[in-house]
């Protein structure tokens, strides 16, 4: 492009200085009218910050400490506040991760709308609210007068999203600052969204700061991508040669911990270790004084097998039920219909000993590894609490199986005298791991166990998961969202929706010939950078037909 | 090497010193604190009575040493009576939910509806203004707002994942309570039981003032300053001295809990 850049950042710094911190170093990005640039990094490498800074958002410890941004050739440190505030809204506009919050639940849709435009526009009541609704339907929300008089909490996380997309592009910014636009919602959502952004800064001509840390998603929208990593910006380039031919280190490490398919296994055999027959789980809400109670239910009739060895991935969108499934195959949530099955015998109506047996022999992984873990107690008390309810273990064997358990899953056993606070959160994700198969269980539920992770490290969990699955051989009922990572560890794929199994089948028929229309468009909503004999990526798109569907 | 926070600085020396007064005044005091001596009445602090004498000819800083022992034992059963009842009631009703939830929540209800001191006045008419109807009433008083504290913790912690983890594990509700719900509610609690602390002594204090509190003659800080109030203008030193200890041991006691609740709390500690 020959225009001259619309946002100009030049050689920026930002630092901490009451940690001795330097979260930005040297930051070089020019952004030209129009085009969608898209930053890629893991927690902690400063993305965020970036995007903060050129709006101008920095939170208050966060000290400007060299370089500056232009903006339209001016820079921001001549600006004066006034100056700087008039080019928030109308020339630079944010899209926040958090739909829940970044909304005022307070106010009605309309009168948060509507907000920017009296600041910026000087235009009337009657003709902002003409506006607005126009935004509203554009967006796909609807025309009707009444969504104006509507709260936050009565739309959906992927409609509050549209609707902070709407509010943003109402004062047609030149630039948008998009931060994890769609981290928090589901994979279908996402596309949607993603889909909605770029078709609506394009008529805008409105240019895309894109930040986010999953890298296929911002290499399907973005024309340049720039990596980061600990502050500094470590490669920038257009996406299709980026992918193909990645120059630095740790982008080349950034792809490579990309998941990839695992060779097919055999179809395990013989009887079926957990058995699930007909479960259905409601959930009861409290009718008020004048309200009915009423129920809905969240799993129904869903019947499956797990044999010994097996991992099983259940994938969905959110609200499919899900993990809804795995709390009542855990024993988390009582069910109101159907039967779970463990080595023959049920647990719905199961005496006290053979529900022990079945704690025993099942254990569970979390989403989160901060929260799962308790703050007040040692790694190895952790870990060594899983063996109490084992008591054919003496006490004495205890140390020595918890230092195993500890290296199993690639920790220092040194480890074990730290508090979970100390740890990173792919350690305390190892940790985690370590105490559910410290007791050798016969079967793990996973539920989005490596979700709430940065990329690479993602990457060394599952392989980790993986590994120990094959030498330890547990069955494994593997709850996501991410299709990636089934590709990389089930053998058996289930999709739900809405509380039903839709399709089921082994991993390859599903990625590669989905029947179900909810399959096709939930691979087709994840983009797939596939290897090229040249030794770098490209981007492939699943499934295309079904996208529009 | 980080400096020691400024509140626990002066809340540690104050409360340090308030416990010395407390518990060298158990074993020895400069003169009895009962004894009268009409030739010295009403006399102006000096080298003999560093604080001064009361009416009676006693002596006031003997009598203050006395009554810092009757605060502190009173406010420390108060805030043990307080903090065990309620965290009992609380963990039960919040790990439990359902009836007993219910009931303990509607009882504590009701004792959160009386102002606290005027609860205290009718059950200490019933129980005899003795030091163990003091600790039982205002025990009762701040028991409320523990029960309310600990059962708001533990609904957030129950659903946290570690403790769902924990009934993965196998293990019973008793023990999930007592070794992962039980440890995370001391942060809170231990702020808490520091500010009861405070009011229990300053409660006791109005209720001696009253003259619901320990009988005269034994001396406590409350009934000083009652007695002294008939010379306030002939002998300042009698009102001046009871309130400074009272003032400074609540300034002791609210600062240490400000230092507690910064230290307790991570947030708190990452920004420091």
């Amino acid at each position: 492009m020959t225009t001259a850049p619309l946002l100009e950042i030049e050689n920026l710094s930002l630092a901490v200085p009451a940690a001795g911190l330097t979260i930005v170093r040297q930051a070089s990005i020019a952004i030209a009218p129009g085009e969608i640039v898209g930053i890629v990094g893991e927690s902690g490498s400063g993305k965020t910050m970036l995007g903060r800074a050129v709006i101008g958002l920095s939170p208050p410890p966060v000290k400007h400490a060299g370089g500056d941004i232009r903006y339209l050739g001016r820079a921001f440190s001549s600006m004066s506040e006034a100056e700087l505030r008039s080019i928030r809204g109308t020339g630079v506009a944010m899209i926040f991760q958090e739909p829940m919050t970044s909304l005022n639940p307070s106010m009605t849709i309309g009168r948060q709308m509507e907000e920017g435009l009296a600041l910026h526009g000087g235009i009337t009541a009657p003709e902002r609210r003409k506006r607005v609704l126009a935004m509203l339907e554009r967006v796909g929300i609807g025309a009707d007068e009444r969504l104006l008089s509507a709260y936050p909490h009565e739309f959906s996380g992927g409609m509050r999203q549209r609707i902070m997309i709407a509010s943003a592009m109402l004062l047609r910014p030149a630039l948008l600052v998009a931060d994890e636009p769609t981290t928090a919602l589901d994979a279908v959502t996402q596309r949607d969204i993603m889909d909605l952004l770029v078709e609506l800064t394009r008529e805008h001509k409105t240019a895309v700061m894109l930040i986010s840390h999953d890298l296929p998603m911002v290499a399907r929208y973005a024309g340049r991508i720039v990596v980061m990593q600990n502050g500094s910006i470590v490669e920038q380039g257009l996406t299709s040669e980026l992918l193909a031919a990645p120059q630095h280190d740790y982008t080349k490490r950034l792809l490579s911990s990309l998941p990839t398919r695992g060779p097919a296994r055999p179809v395990a055999k013989g009887d079926a270790l957990i058995s699930v027959d007909k479960l259905v789980v409601e959930f009861r809400k409290n009718g008020g004084l004048f309200k009915r109670a009423s129920t809905k239910a969240a799993v129904r009739n869903v019947s499956l097998d797990i044999r010994p060895g097996e991992v099983v991935a259940v994938v969905g969108g959110s609200g499919s039920g899900k993990t809804t499934l795995a709390r009542a195959i855990a024993g988390l949530t009582t069910f109101q219909g159907g039967s779970v099955t463990f080595r023959g015998q049920a647990m719905s109506n199961g005496d006290a000993a053979s529900r022990r047996d079945y704690r025993k022999h099942c254990h569970m992984v979390f989403q989160d590894p901060f929260s799962s873990l308790d703050p007040r107690m040692k790694v190895g008390a952790l870990v060594g609490e899983s063996l109490r309810a084992l008591p054919e273990i003496p006490r004495s064997a205890h140390g020595r199986l918890i230092e195993e358990a500890l290296v199993d899953a690639s920790l220092d056993p040194i480890l074990a005298s730290r508090f979970p606070h100390e740890l990173s959160g792919g350690q305390r994700q190892r940790v985690a791991i370590a105490r559910a198969l410290v007791r050798r269980p016969a079967f793990v539920i996973a539920d989005e166990a490596v979700s709430a992770l940065d990329v690479t490290v993602r990457a060394q969990i599952l392989s980790l998961l993986a590994e120990l699955q094959k030498k330890l051989d547990f069955a494994c009922l593997f709850i996501t969202h991410d299709l990636a990572v089934v590709e990389q560890i089930a053998d058996r794929v289930i999709v739900m929706q809405d509380g039903v199994i839709v399709e089921e089948g082994s991993r390859d028929a599903i990625l590669d010939n989905p029947s179900h229309p909810y399959t096709r468009k939930l691979l087709s909503a994840i983009p797939l950078l596939e290897p090229t004999t040249a030794g770098g990526l490209r981007l492939k798109w699943r499934h295309a037909d079904a996208a529009m569907q | 090497m980080r400096r020691l926070p400024l509140n626990l600085l002066i809340g540690g020396v104050l409360i340090t010193v308030l416990a010395a007064m407390a518990l060298i005044g158990m074993v020895w005091t400069p003169y009895d604190p009962l004894a009268m001596n009409f030739a010295a009445t009403l006399s102006p602090p000096s080298a003999s009575h560093w604080l001064g004498t009361d009416e009676f000819g006693r002596d006031q800083l003997s009598r203050l040493m006395t009554g810092a022992g009757t605060s502190v034992r009173t406010s420390a059963l108060t805030v043990l009576l307080a903090v065990s009842a309620g965290t009992l009631f609380g963990v039960v009703s919040g790990f439990m939910r359902g009836w007993p939830d219910r009931i303990i929540m509607t009882l504590n209800d009701v004792l959160l509806a009386f102002p606290g001191l005027l609860f205290a006045l009718g059950l200490l008419a019933v129980l005899g203004a003795t030091e163990g109807g003091i600790i039982l009433s205002l025990g009762l008083i701040y028991m409320s707002s523990v029960v309310r504290v600990v059962r708001g913790t533990v609904l957030g912690l129950r659903a946290r994942e570690f403790v769902e983890a924990s009934a993965v594990m196998g293990n019973s509700r008793l023990y999930t309570m007592w070794r992962h719900v039980l440890p995370n509610c001391i942060a809170p609690l231990t702020v808490l039981a520091t500010s009861i602390c405070g009011w229990a002594m300053l409660a006791e204090s109005s209720l001696s003032f009253l003259g619901l509190g320990v009988a005269p003659p034994s001396p406590t800080w409350g009934n000083m300053l009652s007695g002294s109030r008939a010379f306030l203008d002939q002998a300042v030193w009698l009102v001046i001295f009871p309130g400074l200890s009272i003032s400074a041991s609540l300034l002791g006691i609210n600062l240490l809990g400000d230092a507690l609740r910064d230290m307790l709390d991570p947030r708190m500690r990452i920004r420091a």
